[in-house]
């Protein structure tokens, strides 16, 4: 059974939709990421507009962002007042990525840069995580105690000038690098397509110490905010979102979700985030063999843009 | 005589392009696009001469050109550079048609003359495209690489259609042609283009339009996308929010 997307302009099997939307929901819930690295170039491979693909998986990202956001709430585990902090480098990230992603579309590399970005960021972020999780596994498996690091000491970013106190998260930090990463975050997202949580989860963990479960729980925060925008400022600028596309992602993927969740519930920490970055690493290496082998055609076309 | 006048009357009611001597008619003068549109075929029907005093016992050869609404492409070649496969070349084709399907009964090469062919452009090779060379702009030849890179890959999505026997002829001269409308398609107004050949010379043309338009909720959805950007972003987004509220709720197990 197909249905035609409005604003993408092509029929597509809505079933096909539904089980990516379903097989996403189930990673994101899995391990807590937003998933938008592995739909937009799902999206993109069934066809539909690259920048129709980014401006309508924000919508679903902003579905499912929210779910994950108020039962978190409830739980009290939201810094919201350290949301709200990296928020203010995020919106001016997200608005620095958007100029970009103008400027580089209009030389025609931008997807080599994409490209290399998501090779060169999806390549460290997934050893890292690969090389930390089987170090931690080996340690269990010769039975040693894992050494629990809070060490007293800041590191250097930490200890720069305007500092804050977040209570929830239990820091006191300068806010300069807080800012930074918010808009690191903010510029990623707009250029990759992604929402950026299986970087900034990490970032609050490792760089800021902040706990893990208030890291997860803020970055959903964090998502849903920037999500919510990106709808907008996508509607607003370049008319892309498919309300269409989006409903039937949003559907899957909270439905996904809940399965996923329950999955990543019944394992070990360590064996999650050896599978996640496993899945990173994998989808890096993909990018990298795509733009080192030669393509069955070296033409491609582009609408113009300039000239509309 | 009664035969002729009455498929004459027929074709004329149904939606009439009165050319010299040709009459068109098309199945649908508008494909819709609703919610489960996936592509649909659209037929011309065409009667040669329907006026009795000029038939003649001549063969005629027939081209249609369907053209959908003119954009603007860039055709970009890769290259490896340092290990990575990267745009470096790239050609700008100015107002090409966004659909282009050429039906004819034969090969139009054997038609007429290059010459006659080229200057009614008619056949798949002989539509102008035209590319950005500097500052001029103009149709470079035929072999030009970025010219055939361009039709390979419209015509592997669909939107550019070359069929040689596109064109049927039921009667004598009336012919039958059906016209592939990709569910990919893109909107607005497709002219299509007949052209008739004897003997080695141009006979006939005439001209209808086609109309490719979303209608019901796509419309809708479209226009208010089009029309009110604000609205419809933050209509989405409330939408957005109450499918993520409603699956909280629908799923909590606390």
């Amino acid at each position: 059974m197909t249905i035609y997307l409005p604003i993408a302009e092509l029929p597509v099997n809505i079933f096909t939709l539904l089980a990516m939307g379903i097989a996403v929901g189930f990673i994101s819930g899995m391990f807590g990421v937003g998933g938008g690295f592995l739909m937009t170039p799902l999206l993109i491979f069934l066809g539909v507009p690259p920048a129709v693909a980014v401006a309508s998986v924000s919508t679903h990202m902003a579905a499912s962002s929210f779910s994950g956001t108020l039962t978190y709430m409830r739980r009290k585990l939201v810094d919201v007042q350290l949301g709200l902090v990296l928020l203010t480098g995020g919106l001016t990230g997200t608005l620095a990525g958007v100029v970009t992603f103008m400027v580089l579309r209009r030389f025609g590399q931008l997807d080599l840069v994409i490209a290399i970005t998501y090779i060169v960021l999806l390549g460290t972020i997934g050893t890292l995580m690969v090389v930390e999780s089987l170090r931690a596994l080996l340690r269990e498996w010769r039975g040693e105690k894992a050494s629990v690091k809070r060490p007293g000491a800041h590191p250097w970013f930490l200890r720069m000038p305007f500092k804050m106190r977040f209570r929830q998260s239990r820091i006191y930090v300068s806010a300069i690098p807080v800012v930074t990463i918010g808009f690191a975050i903010g510029f990623l997202g707009a250029l990759m397509g992604i929402g950026g949580g299986f970087l900034l989860v990490p970032a609050l963990i490792y760089l800021l110490r902040v706990p893990t479960l208030t890291s997860v729980a803020t970055s959903l925060m964090l998502t849903l905010v920037t999500m919510v925008a990106a709808i907008v400022m996508h509607a607003v600028l370049n008319q892309t979102v498919d309300a269409v596309l989006g409903l039937v992602l949003m559907v899957g993927g909270t439905i996904g979700t809940q399965f996923g969740t329950r999955a990543g519930q019944s394992m070990k920490a360590e064996n999650l985030r050896l599978l996640l970055g496993l899945l990173v690493l994998a989808v890096g290496i993909r990018v990298a063999v795509d733009q080192t082998t030669r393509p069955a055609d070296l033409y491609a076309v582009t609408i113009d843009e300039r000239a509309r | 005589m009664s035969r002729a006048l009455a498929l004459f009357l027929l074709l004329a009611l149904a939606a009439p392009a009165q050319a010299e001597g040709l009459v068109l008619s098309l199945s649908k003068s508008r494909v819709t696009i609703t919610s489960s549109f996936a592509g649909e075929s659209i037929v011309l029907f065409g009667v040669i001469g329907a006026d009795e005093a000029r038939r003649d016992s001549r063969l005629y050869d027939v081209v249609v050109t369907v053209r959908g609404p003119n954009e603007s492409f860039v055709t970009w070649r890769k290259e490896r550079r340092l290990g990575l496969w990267v745009n470096v070349d790239s050609r700008s084709f100015l107002a090409a048609p966004s659909y282009l399907a050429v039906l004819s009964n034969r090969d139009p090469a054997l038609m007429a003359d290059a010459e006659v062919l080229r200057q009614e452009q008619a056949g798949f090779a002989n539509n102008h495209l035209l590319q950005r060379v500097g500052s001029d702009y103009a149709d470079v030849v035929a072999g030009d690489p970025f010219r055939q890179a361009f039709l390979r890959v419209k015509q592997a999505q669909g939107l550019y259609v070359e069929k040689t026997d596109g064109v049927e002829f039921i009667a004598p001269h009336v012919f039958r042609a059906a016209i592939p409308i990709p569910g990919t398609a893109p909107i607005g107004t497709y002219d299509v283009v007949v052209k008739t050949f004897a003997d080695g010379a141009l006979s006939e043309r005439g001209a209808l339009t086609l109309e490719v338009a979303k209608i019901d909720f796509e419309q809708t959805v479209a226009s208010t996308a089009q029309g009110h950007p604000w609205l419809y972003g933050i209509v989405t987004a409330l939408g957005a929010l109450a499918v993520g509220f409603v699956a909280n709720l629908a799923f909590r197990r606390d």
